[in-house]
């Protein structure tokens, strides 16, 4: 047996599959878990969001550098005075992988698929901007044609909006706004149906720089470019190979075999190694998202603002993050990620345990005694345990509190969160889009994910009513700015770090930027073989 | 013999049913529904989603379509893959379960046989001491610990093997079957030991050696077989133990396997997914259970003509 | 050597099984090793933790995770904890579950078997189906689904086990039982006008002993296995409690840069399943009657 093994050791010398890749055009890519699928209005998860970048392509794409809309099926595209109506041009060369010329009718239909109530489309209110989308996905009006999306010739898309959103562009970038083929879902079943084989390798049509040709479950998914692209001349890579990597450490060891060019996530213990020995291969970047405890405002003791307030102060963010997160993430002090289009949030607080005492105290508990229990829920996995045994251990320290854990998986926590079934609960939020909107919105009165029982009404009129009708980007800014300070003054959330994306990417990838949202423009990444 | 083996097989249906309707009800009172999200679901979303996968109905009714599919071959949708039907992740994740619990079968029964017989063979010696205390370790290092030691020593240390996958780099099926058939290989040398001292003591034994066969037949024709017995009778357990080992070692060293995909459902609430697999799976034990109570049947002479008088 | 007056006493007195199986034991060593080492494990797990000076949540942010030192003697985990109380509390939390889960193996299993072994007929070839449904259950699935239904307290845990290593037992408690209904004295019992419930405790339970104590000892490690598997997937005990299994999979995310966490853990667990192996297979020799004192 021993033989057999050193025997087989022997063989395995060679090219190893990365130093293969960088020669042939092949990119490697580890891709966190197995996908879901493929369907651009049946997913919701990072993972599909990647591949569904290969495949597809919206009005828009993103530069990868800035983040700013740049041309995609629509070459060119004009907006109205007040912001309400946006005209798309859909490029002449447009086509599907199959080469049937790709137009607005196909955009127009794709919505419509999206917007159908039967779909069950998770992302359906990326679209909702769009006028009356939102009343016809509830039903409360039931023809299409009322709905802000019209046909004005084949080569013409025409969009009105409910108000004007400076961040629309960029939502024309997201994978739930993209188009799909009619012609092949319809020759599969129903629109309405997700069950259909029109996913199946074969089967499947895009319109983006890739096509799909081969996907074996929990093993890879391949794609190689695709000739009928408009802009196959542009493409550098051959093909990528998705890898389902859910294992983190795994992965990292997979990297370090030269089996992948890039990982989806670092162990945390394995970062201090990677800094120190090898900077040039791992990548922290920061993440336009925001790790945070939610507070039931309604649990006793939990309504005074003061004992939230007190909690919050009593977190020493810096030593959290140099010590339990090696350093990896910044620590936050407000919702929205700073650097967000040029907003800086305001700090209105810091590490200041004799001030938390003294509040507790205030509110009636002095030295933590008399304090109705505390729990803290997160869901089971190693990082978010160990943030929330370090705040336990903290909240002992310098409040004389004691709080218990409660961990679920995740199905359950989810459930468990959505009901309000709290006291404290964590959440981590990554922005859809690059503005302080998709923070900030999350905390209206009733908000769908706002679980904290908190309203404020003049909270609530900044978000709805002014800042919408706002038309500078500093007018809108300063509008954020304020409605954070009485979100941070009220403290329904307690946040306690910025994201910070960890990647491990080998030094022969290419045209693979980071940016705030991780966001990949897989047309523009090409391999240089390593010296 | 045939009845016996139709007999069994009847038994076997209602067993199964009562595993499926068992499985189904617990899985429902799970808390976690299949598509909470992180961020919250529109109602009416949320309710065509419930629709297309008939949640929406009475737990009875969704329980009586759920046996009638069952009847036609039919494992439903899968929840959380949409598009992919239970049956075809089945098969896509059978292969590499199967595959590995094959090696560790063979590494369990080969090498634990061998064991055994050396053992068995010279007793209270060196030769018994050692395999005796290697599978003694065998049973007790549980696999959690063996595989990543195994992964540290060899593939990370020694980088004599490679650390994870199935089917992706020559050499990386070694680690994980050894894993998985250490603690087998174990057992079946303990029982081919003491199945073969029995037989050793036995007087047709003394009667072969005196009619002067040489050795090596006594051994292999006879001695074996006595060792043979507990060992195929063992292996319908170790086969079920087989296939609850490959959740973890499918885990460890990321393997694409049915154990595998069995845990993420049941994290994933994908219902059908659990209760294709659990159905699957129970399937298979009985099925394997019952091959083996055959084969020990028919190895051994005195049940065999008791059957085959009875047919 | 000569047979002295006492041994022709003793031979003449007789000596009862308990008494024969207990000089069998003592002298099987191996047994005997094991049950010392079983005996030491057990106090230093629940006496140990009161002499060391760290509580076992205790963090240290600042030192971190660090190799075996004299402040720490096996070493501290990425907080900071001390890994040697970790373990001993652990210990606890293992050997508790491996206690009460057989425990309640053994309740579930002893109940149902003597049942259906002394009551027969109809009764007897019903819940004897139910354990061959039971059988078909790969155990791994069963308490999955049963953790994951019924959420992670330790109370569940225990029951999630016990709940599915009764079947053996019981199958050993109904064949002891049923042998046990033919013979005499339980007649004689029954004539005598004995309830069936004492006839069940004061003669059969006690002569089923034997083969139930064996094989408690030996399904005490097999629930202890199950119980890392649980924890090692994720499922069981909650931080910042700690089982042997919960201990061994975190040192398993970072063998590579910190291999003490998993090492240690590791070696515990081990021998503790060892002595109690030893000590079940000696249990088994020592009263095994068949083996007779020639």
């Amino acid at each position: 047996m021993l033989a057999a093994c050193v025997w087989l050791a022997a063989c395995s010398g060679g090219r190893d599959r990365v130093t293969e890749g960088d020669a042939t055009g092949v990119l490697h890519f580890g891709n966190g878990t197995e996908p879901q699928g493929i369907d651009p209005h049946a997913v919701t998860g990072i993972p599909e969001w990647h591949i569904l970048g290969t495949l597809f392509e919206g009005l828009v794409t993103l530069d990868p550098v800035t983040l700013d809309p740049v041309p995609g099926m629509a070459d060119k595209w004009e907006v109205s005075e007040d912001g309400l109506t946006y005209r798309f041009h859909i490029r002449e060369d447009a086509k599907w992988s199959d080469g049937r010329p790709l137009t607005a009718e196909d955009f127009h239909w794709s919505w419509w698929r999206a917007l159908q109530p039967a779909l069950g489309n998770e992302y359906s209110y990326m679209l909702f901007p769009l006028k009356n989308a939102e009343a016809y996905l509830t039903g409360k009006i039931t023809d299409f044609d009322q709905v802000g999306v019209h046909v004005i010739d084949p080569h013409t898309l025409q969009v009105e909006l409910n108000a004007p959103t400076p961040y629309f562009l960029q939502l024309m970038a997201h994978h739930s706004t993209f188009p799909v083929p009619r012609h092949v879902i319809e020759k599969f079943g129903v629109p309405t149906d997700k069950f259909t084989k029109w996913t199946r390798v074969g089967n499947f049509v895009g319109n983006g720089p890739f096509k799909l040709v081969g996907w074996k479950l929990n093993k890879f998914l391949r794609v190689e470019r695709n000739p009928a692209y408009w802009d196959a001349a542009h493409v550098r890579l051959n093909a990528i190979v998705f890898y389902p990597t859910e294992n983190s450490v795994t992965e990292e060891r997979m990297f370090r075999s030269g089996q992948l060019h890039r990982t989806e996530e670092v162990p945390i213990d394995k970062i201090p190694g990677w800094r120190d020995n090898h900077p040039d291969q791992i990548r922290l970047n920061v993440y336009e998202g925001t790790y945070y405890y939610m507070i039931n405002v309604k649990r006793p003791g939990l309504s005074d603002v003061r004992v939230r307030k007190a909690l919050n102060m009593a977190i020493d963010r810096k030593t959290l993050t140099e010590t339990v997160l090696k350093g990896v993430q910044v620590p936050a002090y407000a919702m929205t990620p700073p650097g967000t289009i040029g907003y800086e949030p305001p700090k209105l607080f810091d590490f200041d345990p004799e001030g938390a005492r003294k509040l507790l105290a205030e509110a009636g508990y002095p030295d933590g005694k008399g304090m109705p229990p505390i729990e803290l829920l997160y869901n089971t996995l190693e990082s978010h345990r160990k943030i929330a045994v370090a705040l336990q251990q903290m909240w002992k320290k310098n409040l004389n509190i004691d709080v218990a854990m409660v961990n679920q998986e995740w199905k359950v926590f989810l459930n468990t969160r959505q009901n309000k079934d709290f006291t404290l609960a964590r959440q981590g939020w990554i922005g859809d889009y690059v503005d302080p909107n998709t923070f900030m919105d999350l905390w209206i009165t009733d908000g769908g994910n706002n679980n904290t029982n908190w309203s404020n009404k003049e909270f609530d009129d900044l978000i709805l009513r002014r800042i919408p009708a706002m038309k500078t980007r500093a007018e809108r800014l300063a509008g954020f700015y304020k409605a954070e300070t009485i979100l941070m003054e009220e403290v329904p959330v307690i946040p306690i770090y910025t994201y910070v994306t960890k990647h491990l990417v080998r030094s022969s990838v290419k045209g693979m930027p980071p940016n705030l949202l991780d966001y990949y423009a897989f047309k523009d990444i090409y391999l240089e073989p390593e010296k | 013999m045939s009845r016996f083996i139709w007999m069994r097989l009847l038994q076997a249906i209602p067993v199964l049913l009562a595993v499926i309707t068992f499985t189904f009800f617990l899985i429902r009172f799970a808390p976690g529904g299949p598509f909470d999200q992180e961020k919250a679901v529109i109602p009416e979303v949320k309710r065509a989603l419930e629709a297309q996968y008939h949640l929406d109905q009475p737990l009875l009714v969704q329980y009586g379509t759920y046996l009638k599919d069952l009847a036609h071959g039919d494992l439903g949708p899968s929840f959380k893959y949409p598009g992919r039907s239970v049956n075809e992740l089945i098969a896509s994740g059978l292969p590499a379960t199967m595959e590995l619990g094959l090696y560790a079968l063979l590494i369990a029964v080969v090498l634990g046989m061998a064991a055994g017989l050396m053992a068995a063979l010279y007793p209270n010696t060196w030769r018994d001491y050692l395999p005796m205390s290697a599978a003694m370790t065998g049973i007790c290092m549980p696999m959690l610990l063996l595989g990543p030691l195994l992964v540290l020593v060899f593939g990370i240390w020694l980088e004599w093997v490679p650390v994870s996958g199935w089917g992706d780099v020559p050499g990386d099926k070694i680690l994980p079957s050894l894993t998985l058939g250490s603690a087998y290989a174990a057992y079946v040398a303990r029982l081919t030991r003491g199945g073969v001292l029995e037989v050793m003591s036995q007087d047709y034994i003394r009667t072969a050696r005196a009619k002067g066969l040489p050795e090596r037949v006594v051994i292999f024709k006879h001695a074996l077989r006595g060792g043979l017995i507990p060992v195929v009778a063992y292996l319908g357990p170790a086969f079920a133990g087989l296939l609850s080992g490959s959740f973890v070692v499918e885990t460890v060293f990321q393997i694409p396997g049915l154990g595998r995909f069995f845990v993420q459902a049941a994290f994933n609430r994908d219902y059908t997914m659990i209760l294709g697999t659990t159905t699957f799976l129970a399937a298979l034990i009985i099925i394997f259970n019952l091959l083996s109570d055959v084969l020990a049947a028919w190895l051994n002479p005195r049940v065999r003509g008791a059957l085959e008088g009875k047919a | 050597m000569s047979a002295t007056v006492e041994d022709v006493a003793r031979y003449e007195r007789g000596t009862s099984l308990w008494q024969d199986a207990w000089v069998r034991l003592k002298r099987n060593r191996l047994a005997v090793i094991g049950g010392i080492t079983l005996i030491v494990i057990g106090l230093l797990c629940v006496v140990g933790p009161w002499f060391i000076h760290y509580g076992y949540e205790q963090q240290d942010l600042v030192l971190g995770p660090a190799p075996p030192s004299a402040a720490h003697w096996l070493g501290t985990d990425p907080f900071g904890r001390d890994l040697l109380v970790r373990i001993l509390y652990g210990g606890r939390v293992s050997l508790m579950v491996g206690f009460i889960a057989t425990a309640v193996a053994l309740l579930i299993g002893v109940t149902w078997g003597a049942t259906a072994g002394y009551i027969g007929g109809r009764l007897d070839a019903v819940m004897m189906r139910i354990v061959d449904i039971l059988y078909a259950l790969p155990f791994m699935i069963f308490v999955v689904l049963l953790t994951v239904v019924f959420g992670r307290s330790m109370v569940l845990l225990f029951l999630a086990i016990g709940a599915v290593e009764w079947l053996t037992m019981a199958r050993i408690i109904r064949g002891q039982v049923q042998a046990l209904r033919q013979q005499e004295f339980v007649e004689a019992a029954i004539s005598l006008g004995l309830s069936r419930a004492a006839i069940i405790a004061r003669h059969v339970i006690p002569n089923a002993l034997g083969p139930l104590i064996v094989y408690t000892t030996l399904t005490i490690p097999s629930v202890m296995l199950l119980e890392a598997f649980i924890s090692f997937l994720g499922l069981g005990v909650q931080p910042p409690a700690s089982s042997w299994g919960s201990l061994i999979s975190d040192g398993v995310e970072t063998m590579e840069e910190y291999p003490w966490l998993l090492i240690f853990p590791g070696i515990v667990l081990s021998v503790t399943l060892f002595a109690l192996n030893f000590l079940g297979d000696g249990l088994r020799d020592a009263l095994d009657v068949r083996s007779s004192r020639d």
